[in-house]
């Protein structure tokens, strides 16, 4: 099955709603509730990523019984290094935005983290796809 | 039906029925039926009589309800003349477990946010509708279980046969007569019996107002602390935690916030006192004067101060005892949001409900007996509605000649009674 939803660029009053809205289905399709909480981690942290950086984007999530598929694809200004970017505490913000503690540089390790695999494909000035993907165990 | 926060509610022949595996016992529904067709089922107020020692487990809020002339003692005078032979304040544990919640905190770092057993609701509000969230609960008895562990420990210690014990509470909602008859994370309760606020209310301001010759016995008495008597309160707890703590009274506005703290869009909290009721406990929905009074009553009694609390004569001379005692088993979820336990099968039905949504109106009327479109469409799937009761889909089918008028209409009697259809006929 999938669902696809649109994620409007710097509405940050809108950030969360795909990802909620993707929990409500996983739920009503049983998937386990630590795995849900696992996907719907990934999924926000991707999501409020095309909010603040990307000018906007869409997700795209599969689902089967055996894996959950979530693409968000963006078009924003793309990552030129996407080994640096996966980096612990590798972050673009300025030093003032870190001291915020947004959590700047924790964003792609968070999502690699809970996920069980995680692909990115990135062009600098035309968008980053991320791929997550979680797998689902077969009892249930 | 609409007032549900978890849609558990139905409109079939005519009646309200209750999809009970999704019921949190919140009370929504009795604070909002107009005709009080809803009603809270209670113990027989006879039934005390069948124990030698009868214990009255009196919340704070009760005394709150009672108009500012009203004195404390002349409460308890009229308690005792309704029978009981004891009373004990559910609040009288609240230092003891205050204490503890700090040390819980500390020794379990890994449960951020911690979320309060205090509230009964929240605790099935929580299993069915964020099961992933039931590890976050704090796994400590609410006050009024360590409260009734005490008193029977107490009097069995002054060579009262238990037997012979019997303990009522006097309950300010819904929820607590179901965490009683049916515990979660407890293997059975201490509690014998429950008795609703409003009757023992009634009982007790008729005593007062009526029979003023009885002087008011003075009980020599462990009072409350300031903590003790706001506990209920919403602040109550959150305002006695450090760290990052919010206290969220009133259901939807917990479920706004859990959702939240499911994403993870919240970090860094500590605590999260959650109860059901607008005013918290001022106002369960077994009250009966104004919640915000009752808040501020409480608020404005004046408390002994603790160093004259003397430790023998209170609560923390069992301490050892009752922190053996304190835990409670971990909490399942029980999620009610799944369409089937079958993973392809919940996308089969999943499919169809989509399906089904496409062809209604989206009015969200009500009129088809299931409180949204949404849910109808679900019911449809689950094969507990047929997409005739649709008022919509009748006009639809009976312009193409699909459904005769008589037909329609025997769908409607079938969903709201037949009484409904007769109110202008005569």
């Amino acid at each position: 099955m999938q669902f696809e939803y649109a994620i409007e660029d710097g509405n940050f009053t809108k950030a969360g709603d795909a990802s909620s809205s993707f929990k409500k289905i996983l739920k009503q399709l049983n998937v386990d509730p630590q795995i849900i909480k696992r996907i719907v981690v990934s999924m926000y942290e991707g999501e409020v990523n095309i909010v603040a950086h990307a000018n906007g984007g869409k997700v795209i999530c599969n689902v089967d019984t055996s894996r959950v598929n979530i693409k968000l694809i963006d078009k924003g200004p793309g990552i030129p290094d996407i080994a640096k970017a996966m980096q612990a505490g590798y972050s673009t913000a300025s030093a003032k935005v870190r001291e915020m503690g947004f959590g700047a540089g924790m964003g792609l390790q968070n999502i690699k983290n809970n996920s069980d695999e995680l692909n990115i494909k990135s062009e600098v000035g035309v968008g980053t796809t991320l791929e997550i993907i979680v797998n689902l165990p077969k009892a249930g | 039906m609409n007032i549900c926060p978890t849609e558990a509610i139905r409109v079939r022949n005519g009646k309200a029925i209750l999809y009970e595996n999704r019921c949190v016992d919140c009370g929504e529904c009795f604070k909002a039926c107009p005709v009080s067709a809803i009603s809270i089922d209670q113990d027989d107020f006879n039934r005390i009589q069948a124990f030698k020692h009868r214990i009255a487990l009196v919340p704070a809020v009760f005394f709150g309800q009672f108009p500012e002339e009203v004195t404390h003692n002349q409460i308890y005078t009229a308690i005792l003349a309704n029978g009981f032979t004891h009373i004990y304040e559910v609040e009288t544990s609240v230092d003891l477990l205050e204490q503890e919640i700090k040390a819980y905190l500390k020794a379990h770092p890994e449960k951020k946010p911690l979320i309060s057993s205090f509230c009964p609701a929240i605790i099935r509000l929580v299993q069915v509708k964020f099961p992933a969230l039931t590890e976050n609960i704090m796994l400590l008895k609410p006050p009024l279980d360590i409260t009734a562990l005490y008193c029977r420990k107490e009097l069995t210690d002054k060579g009262i046969n238990p037997a012979e014990i019997g303990v009522f509470y006097i309950t300010p909602c819904a929820a607590k007569i179901a965490a009683i008859k049916s515990p979660v994370g407890e293997d059975y309760s201490m509690i014998t019996g429950v008795i609703n606020m409003d009757t023992l209310y009634n009982k007790v301001y008729k005593f007062i107002r009526t029979d003023r010759s009885i002087n008011p016995v003075v009980i020599p008495k462990k009072p409350l602390s300031k903590t003790a008597w706001q506990w209920a309160l919403t602040h109550g707890e959150a305002s006695h935690v450090p760290g990052r703590c919010l206290a969220i009274d009133e259901i939807h506005n917990v479920i706004e916030f859990l959702e939240k703290i499911e994403n993870d869009e919240i970090g860094d909290i500590n605590f999260l006192e959650l109860r059901a009721c607008d005013e918290s406990c001022a106002g369960g929905v077994l009250l009966s004067a104004n919640r915000f009074l009752v808040a501020e009553r409480l608020r404005s009694y004046a408390p002994v101060p603790k160093d004259e609390i003397t430790e023998n004569d209170s609560i923390f001379a069992y301490t050892d005892y009752l922190l053996r005692r304190i835990s409670i088993r971990p909490i399942n979820s029980r999620s009610m949001m799944k369409l089937d336990e079958n993973m392809e099968e919940a996308m089969r039905k999943m499919d169809k409900a989509s399906q089904m949504l496409q062809c209604l109106p989206l009015t969200d009327c009500g009129a088809c007996g299931s409180p949204n479109c949404q849910a109808f469409a679900n019911d449809i799937a689950l094969g507990e509605a047929d997409i005739r009761q649709c008022i919509f889909i009748q006009k639809n089918r009976e312009q193409t000649g699909e459904l005769t008028p008589d037909e329609s209409l025997e769908m409607m009697k079938s969903i709201w009674g037949n009484d409904k259809f007769f109110k202008n006929r005569k």
